[in-house]
C-alpha cells in the first residue's frame, strides 16, 4: 500500500444554474493573457451540446485518454513511446482553433474615433488571430441552454450513442449545466502524452500541472487528455491548464471558481489512495466496472491501518484529518451520490459529478404530477430512459444501474424531507428504500442543500515551513509561479520569453520595451500600454493618458 | 584570409552556439520552444513539416557520415569510393529535396496563411533567410558538381578540415582548393550554428528522446517557491498545537 492525498472536487449538478460566473472568475485570474484569449480553464456547458471544444468526447476522432491493449496494459489510445515521437513535426490528432473557436474583439476605436455622419458607428468584431475583420460563428457556449436547437445538439457524441428515437425528441425533454475543469487524474494521461516530461503530478496533493520551462511546444498532450482540458497557448507556445488553483489552495482557500459559485454546488476535500493500486484497477477489462474500480482505490482515511500507512508515508496528520473530514470521501463513498466523469476513458479523474435529478422532477411538473413524491419519482426515474441513459453516457461509461441508484438517493432525500418541512414524522421507509437511515438521509441533506462554507471546502494548507516573501505577498503575480504560465515581459524570441521580471521591476520601468516586434504577436504599441493592475497609484506612467495633441489637454 | 575564414571564423561560430545555448538556457527557459503553429493551420502544416523534419534528419546523418567518418574507415570495410558516392548522392537528393519542398511548403504557408503570418517575429523572418540559404546553396553545390560537373569528393579535403577543428589543429590550406559553391555553404553553414541559439531553432536541442524510457506518468514534489527564503532557526512556519506523534 502505498498512499498518497489528492485534492478532488465534486459538484452537485442540481444546482447549477449555468450562469458562468465560474468561467469568467476563472478567466479573469488565469487565462486573460494573449495566446490564451480562446482558453477557458473552467468552462460549462450545456448538455445536450456538443461541449467546447466542440465534440470533445468523440475519442473516436481525437483519440485522448488510455486504451487497454490485448494483453490487458493501458497505453495512450493516440499511440505509444514511439508513435508519439514518430508523429511529432505534425501531430495528427490535434484540434485546429476552429474546433474551439476563433478568439476576437471588437473595433471600440472607431466608436470613438468615426467622423461625424448620418450613422451611428459600429464596432467591427475583429480576429485576435489576425487583427482583421471576421465573422463570430462559434464560441466556448455557442450553444447555450439549448441555442441551435436539434441541429447543433444532434452533433453531441453521448447523445449519438443512444439511440435515434431518443435523439428525436431530446430536446423537449431535459436540459443541465455540466461545469468542467481539469480532472486532475490519478492516471493522466496528459503527463503520459508529453514527451518532454514537462507534465507532472505533484506527489503532495495530486495536483497536474506543467512546468512551463520545461515544456517543449511539442502539443502531444493536448491529444492526449480525453477531457481536452490541456490548451496550447498560440502566443507563447507553451501548453497551459487549470492549476486547480495551487497558490490558493495552499493556503487552504477554495479554488476561485468554487468560491465565487453562485449555486454554492463544489466541494473540494482530500482524498487518500493506495497509488499502488491505481495501475491494475484503470485497466480492468469491462468498462461498466471502472466506477467501482475507482471507488476501490480510495483508501477509508478513519482505517487505523491506513492512517498509520499514511503517516509512514509522511502525510502529516492535519492532513490526515482533512481527509477524514473531506466531504468528498463523504459524497464519493458514503452517500455514493458523486460519480466520474467519463470514467472509460480510464484516467481516474477526481472532479466527480452529483447528476442532476432535475429533468426527472421538471418532467414530472411538467405532466402535472407532484414531483415531490417517493413513488412518482421512483417510477420517473425507472421509466424516463432518456435522461437515465444519457447520464449514464457521461457518468458510468453507459451503465445505468449506478446512475439510477444516485437519482433514487436524491429522489429519497427529495420525500424525505419534504414531509420534515411540512411538519409530518420522518417516514423512516423511505430512507430503507434506498438503503440509508434518515439520520444519513438528514446529514446528506446537510452537506448539500444546506452546504455550509466549512463543510463544503475542507482544506488543510499546504507544509511550506518557511518564510513567505512577505513584502511581495499582496501584489505579487500569482501565475509567476512554479508551474504557472509566467507573466514576464517579453524577450527578443517572441512572447513572453525571458525571465519572468519581479513585478517591482515591471512597475519601475512602466512596461516599456515590451515588445519591439512587428506584428500582432507582439503589437508595436505594447510599450506604451499601461496594465492598471501593477499601478501603484503614483505618478503617471507613460501611455496612462493618450499622447497629447497640439492645444489639447491630456 | 584563409585562416581568417577556416580557422577564427569557424571557431568564433561555435564558440557562439555553445555560449549562446548556455546562456539561453540559463534565461529563457520559458521561450524555448517550437512556438508551433499547428493550431492556427494544420492541413498544410501535415505535409509539409514531416516532409521538411525528416529530410533535414536524414541531411543531418548524411553530413555526420560524411564529415565525421574518415575516409580511410568505410574503405577499411570494403566500400569503394565510387558505391559510397552513388550512395550518397542517391539518398542525399533525396533528403535534400524533400527538405527543400517541405521548407517551401512550410515558408509559403506562413506567409499565405493569415493567423500564421501574424505571429511571425522578425527574428523567425531572419532565421528562415539564413536556414534556407545554407539549405539552397548546400543543395546547389552537391547538384552543380555532381550533375554538371564530374563530381567532387569533398571527403578528401573538407572533411579532412572539419575534423581537424575538432582536433585543435585546424589546416586552413586544403580548403583553399574547394570549389565556391560548397565554400559558400560553409560559410552560411556557420553563420546559421552562431545564430541558432537566438532563434526558435533552439527546440532542435531538446529532441526528446528520454521519452522512450521515463514512466508514464512524471511525479514531483511541490518545490520551495523562488524567492522563499530556506528555514532559519526559530522560524518553524505559523504557531500550531503541539502534536504528540509527529516526527
Ligand atoms: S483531465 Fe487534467 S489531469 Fe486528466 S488528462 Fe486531462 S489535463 Fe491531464
Ligand atoms: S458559477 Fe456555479 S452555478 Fe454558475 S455556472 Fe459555474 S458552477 Fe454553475
Amino acid at each position: 500500500m502505498r498512499v498518497m492525498a489528492q485534492m478532488a472536487m465534486v459538484m452537485n449538478l442540481d444546482k447549477c444554474i449555468g450562469c458562468h460566473t465560474c468561467s469568467v472568475t476563472c478567466k479573469q485570474a488565469w487565462t486573460n493573457r494573449s495566446g490564451v484569449e480562446y482558453v477557458w480553464f473552467n468552462n460549462v456547458e450545456s448538455r445536450p451540446g456538443q461541449g467546447y471544444p466542440r465534440t470533445y468526447e468523440n475519442q473516436d476522432r481525437w483519440q485522448g485518454g488510455w486504451t487497454r491493449t490485448r494483453s490487458g496494459r493501458l497505453k495512450p489510445r493516440a499511440g505509444g513511446r514511439l508513435k508519439k515521437l514518430l508523429s511529432i513535426f505534425a501531430n495528427p490528432k490535434l484540434p485546429a482553433m476552429a474546433d474551439y473557436y476563433e478568439p476576437w474583439t471588437y473595433d471600440y476605436e472607431h466608436l470613438l474615433t468615426a467622423p461625424a455622419g448620418d450613422d451611428t458607428p459600429v464596432a467591427r468584431p475583429k480576429s485576435l488571430l489576425t487583427g482583421k475583420d471576421t465573422k463570430v460563428t462559434w464560441s466556448a457556449n455557442w450553444d447555450d441552454s439549448l441555442a441551435g436547437g436539434n441541429e447543433i445538439a444532434a452533433g453531441d457524441p453521448i447523445l449519438a450513442k443512444i439511440s435515434d428515437t431518443v435523439r428525436q425528441e431530446y430536446e423537449k425533454a431535459f436540459l443541465f449545466f455540466l461545469p468542467r475543469i481539469c480532472e486532475h487524474c490519478l492516471n493522466p494521461s496528459c503527463a503520459a502524452s508529453c514527451p518532454s516530461g514537462a507534465i507532472y503530478k505533484r506527489a503532495e496533493d495530486g495536483i497536474v500541472l506543467v512546468d512551463q520551462d520545461r515544456c517543449r511546444g511539442w502539443r502531444m498532450c493536448v491529444t492526449g487528455c480525453p477531457y481536452k482540458k490541456i490548451y496550447f497557448n498560440h502566443r507563447t507556445g507553451k501548453a497551459e491548464k487549470c492549476t486547480f488553483c495551487f497558490p490558493r489552495i495552499e493556503i487552504g482557500q477554495p479554488t476561485i471558481c468554487s468560491e465565487t459559485c453562485v449555486g454554492r454546488l463544489r466541494y473540494i476535500g482530500l482524498m487518500l489512495y493506495d497509488a499502488d493500486r491505481v495501475g491494475k484497477a484503470a485497466a480492468v477489462k469491462d468498462e461498466h466496472e471502472l466506477y467501482a474500480a475507482q471507488r476501490s482505490v480510495f483508501l477509508d482515511p478513519n482505517d487505523a491501518q491506513v492512517v498509520a500507512a499514511a503517516r509512514a508515508a509522511g502525510i502529516p496528520d492535519d492532513w490526515i484529518g482533512a481527509a477524514q473530514l473531506s466531504p468528498i470521501w463523504d459524497l464519493i463513498m458514503r452517500y455514493e451520490v458523486a460519480l466520474p466523469l467519463h470514467p472509460e476513458y480510464r484516467t481516474m479523474p477526481m472532479v466527480w459529478y452529483i447528476p442532476p435529478l432535475s429533468p426527472v422532477v421538471d418532467i414530472l411538473r411538467d405532466t402535472g404530477h407532484d414531483g415531490e413524491d417517493m413513488d412518482n419519482l421512483f417510477g420517473a426515474v425507472d421509466a424516463l430512459r432518456i435522461p437515465v441513459d444519457y447520464l449514464a453516457g457521461l457518468f458510468t461509461a453507459g451503465d445505468p444501474a449506478p446512475v439510477t441508484a444516485v437519482l433514487r438517493r436524491l429522489a429519497a432525500m427529495r420525500a424525505y424531507q419534504r414531509r420534515i418541512n411540512l411538519g409530518e414524522q420522518p417516514d423512516e421507509t423511505i430512507a430503507e428504500a434506498v438503503g440509508m437511515t434518515g439520520q444519513q438521509i438528514d446529514d446528506m441533506y446537510r452537506l448539500l442543500a444546506i452546504a455550509k462554507y466549512e463543510d463544503r471546502y475542507v482544506i488543510p494548507a499546504a507544509h511550506a515551513e518557511q518564510a513567505h516573501r512577505l513584502e511581495q505577498l499582496g501584489s505579487e503575480c500569482s501565475l509567476d509561479y512554479e508551474g504557472g504560465p509566467g507573466m514576464g515581459g517579453s524577450g527578443p524570441f517572441g512572447e513572453s520569453s525571458g525571465t519572468p521580471a519581479p513585478i517591482d521591476v515591471e512597475n519601475f520601468h512602466m512596461l516599456r520595451n515590451r515588445q519591439t516586434a512587428d506584428s500582432s504577436a507582439a503589437p508595436d504599441d505594447k510599450a506604451t500600454r499601461v496594465n492598471l493592475l501593477n499601478w501603484d497609484g503614483k505618478g503617471r506612467p507613460e501611455g496612462l493618458f493618450p499622447p497629447k495633441t497640439d492645444g489639447g489637454e491630456a | 584570409m584563409n585562416v581568417l575564414l577556416w580557422v577564427v571564423y569557424p571557431y568564433l561560430a561555435m564558440a557562439v552556439l555553445a555560449g549562446g545555448l548556455i546562456w539561453r538556457y540559463r534565461y529563457d527557459k520559458f521561450g524555448w520552444t517550437t512556438r508551433s503553429s499547428q493550431l492556427y493551420e494544420t492541413s498544410v502544416l501535415r505535409w509539409g513539416s514531416p516532409l521538411f523534419h525528416f529530410g533535414v534528419l536524414m541531411v543531418l546523418i548524411g553530413h555526420i557520415g560524411g564529415l565525421l567518418i574518415p575516409k580511410s574507415w568505410t574503405e577499411a570495410v570494403g566500400i569503394t569510393e565510387h558505391a559510397y558516392h552513388l550512395m550518397a548522392v542517391f539518398i542525399g537528393t533525396i533528403a535534400g529535396f524533400s527538405t527543400l519542398i517541405g521548407m517551401a511548403i512550410l515558408i509559403a504557408r506562413r506567409r499565405l496563411t493569415g493567423p500564421v503570418f501574424a505571429a511571425t517575429t522578425k527574428n523567425d523572418k531572419a532565421m528562415y533567410v539564413v536556414l534556407a540559404a545554407v539549405i539552397v546553396l548546400g543543395l546547389w553545390a552537391t547538384v552543380r558538381a555532381n550533375v554538371a560537373g564530374e563530381g567532387y569528393d569533398y571527403r578528401e579535403t573538407v572533411a579532412p578540415w572539419f575534423r581537424s577543428l575538432f582536433y585543435l589543429s585546424p589546416d586552413p590550406e586544403v580548403m583553399a582548393g574547394v570549389p565556391v559553391g560548397f565554400q559558400i555553404h560553409i560559410i552560411a553553414a556557420f553563420a546559421l550554428f552562431a545564430f541558432w541559439p537566438f532563434t526558435r531553432l533552439v527546440h532542435a536541442f531538446s529532441a526528446p528522446v528520454g521519452y522512450l524510457t521515463r514512466p508514464y506518468v512524471v511525479y514531483r514534489s511541490r518545490d520551495p517557491r523562488p524567492g522563499l527564503r530556506p528555514t532559519r532557526p526559530g522560524w518553524e512556519g505559523p504557531p500550531q498545537l503541539p502534536t504528540r506523534n509527529r516526527d
